[in-house]
């Protein structure tokens, strides 16, 4: 039984709804971001999610050890990394793929279950890649830019990207109802502990935290898709 | 006399290496990056979130290597050459601070993370290179740091400053160009400054 689907059916269904209802009512500042409106909302909705979960990470960061939080870390990056070698070897990048397989060999025997990264101490750096990259890869272009509720900002084409490498998810995937909420739990709230040490520099940088926030956010994709080596930006563009 | 000249051949081997140090790119940025997190890493007021002192640090240290006309100019995109000479000046004051304020800021968040250097591309008669780093955080995927840097005269100085991909400075041009827009490029001299006076006045 996967009861998650039918949600993830219905948050699509949703996020086609709302897109099409937002689509007359478009503000058009900016011709990247066209659903600024509903997308400030959603930021809006976000923001207030985040005064209670982000004490809670600031809790699991002060609580928390050192060898905890990398143990955690190191548990949930080894999933990924299989899912990151197909999407190496659907990229073309047959090499890297060899070397994530290698990596969750390694990590998930040696490394007892992910819990250590042994396999990046030997020298195999671990990749950043997902289903979006791929499409982009492929040719497939951004569209226009969304701020969503809980997940934050995608482009169309990594909002497609998230709901295949949702699909992917083992932790999604566990039929342990109560284990599969507390992985997702612990993931949420490790992830957003990730993120504190930038809430300072970002509340300070920001004219509009919004728009610092949806403009790093397009940098940030637009590195990961061409692997850290982008075309460089003109000075007048 | 043995000693003297052992003392002064000891003394000008450290300052042509920091010299050589000093005259390149990446040598350049890991000297900065080795100072800055020698004293961060003493410095426990810092550690614990003081940002005035942060500042302090980033004005002795950093700045001197950092070129915030340009910063300016590549923020504001097509805009800048709008702007009168008075204009630019101020508008590079403002961003200064504001640019230093935040990588200031981030220094406060400093906990125990270490910096390796990347492997440089770098050629003879280059004078625009990107120097590579990366901060190394135990249990983290590593958080990519990039400077890039043009040769002005015989000196380099950083005009961006990319993490994870996303420039410092180029995440403004949208903003900045909306205001220019919306009041021109005094309206943007004087969202800068109050912003600038706003952080001020709301930190110790």
């Amino acid at each position: 039984m996967k009861p998650d689907r039918s949600t993830r059916r219905s948050f699509l269904v949703c996020a086609a709804t709302i897109v099409a209802a937002s689509g007359c009512a478009t503000t058009a500042n900016n011709p990247k971001d066209p659903f600024e409106g509903f997308n400030r909302a959603m930021f809006a909705v976000n923001e207030g999610l985040d005064v209670v979960v982000k004490p809670v990470a600031q809790g699991y960061d002060t609580v928390a050890p050192l060898p905890v939080k990398v143990v955690v870390g190191n548990f949930f990056g080894n999933l990924w990394d299989a899912w990151t070698a197909l999407n190496n070897l659907l990229q073309g990048k047959g090499g890297d793929a060899l070397s994530d397989v290698g990596r969750v060999l390694i990590n998930s025997t040696v490394g007892i279950g992910g819990a250590f990264d042994v396999a990046g101490e030997m020298g195999l750096t671990k990749h950043s890649e997902e289903f979006g990259q791929t499409l982009a890869v492929w040719g497939v272009g951004d569209g226009p830019y969304f701020y969503w509720p809980l997940i934050g900002p995608r482009t169309t084409r990594d909002t497609f990207g998230w709901m295949v490498d949702t699909f992917y998810d083992p932790v999604w995937r566990l039929d342990d109802m109560a284990l599969r909420n507390s992985l997702v739990a612990t993931r949420y709230i490790d992830l957003r502990a990730t993120l504190l040490p930038s809430d300072k520099v970002v509340e300070e940088a920001a004219f509009d935290k919004y728009n610092y926030i949806r403009d790093a956010y397009l940098q940030h994709r637009r590195n990961e898709v061409f692997d850290g080596d982008p075309p460089r930006v003109p000075l007048d563009d | 006399m043995k000693s003297l000249v052992s003392l002064l051949f000891g003394l000008f081997v450290v300052l042509t290496s920091s010299f050589a140090q000093e005259s390149s790119p990446d040598g350049m940025i890991r000297q900065v990056t080795d100072d800055v997190l020698t004293i961060v890493r003493q410095d426990t007021d810092i550690q614990s979130g003081n940002t005035r002192k942060a500042i302090e640090l980033v004005d002795a240290k950093v700045i001197p290597y950092f070129d915030f006309q340009r910063m300016t100019a590549l923020a504001m995109g097509r805009d800048w050459n709008k702007a009168t000479p008075e204009q630019r000046k101020r508008l590079s004051e403002e961003f200064k601070t504001l640019l230093v304020r935040t990588y200031s800021n981030a220094l406060t968040s400093y906990k125990n993370q270490t910096v390796s250097y990347k492997p440089s591309k770098l050629q003879a008669g280059d004078n625009d290179v990107i120097v590579r780093t990366e901060i190394v955080q135990p249990g983290s995927k590593a958080v990519p740091l990039d400077y890039a840097l043009a040769k002005e005269g015989d000196k380099w100085k950083v005009y961006d400053v990319i993490v994870a991909g996303v420039s410092l400075v180029t995440n403004y041009r949208d903003t900045f160009r909306q205001e220019v827009r919306n009041n021109g490029i005094d309206g943007l001299i004087q969202m800068l400054g109050n912003r600038n006076k706003q952080l001020e006045a709301g930190k110790k």
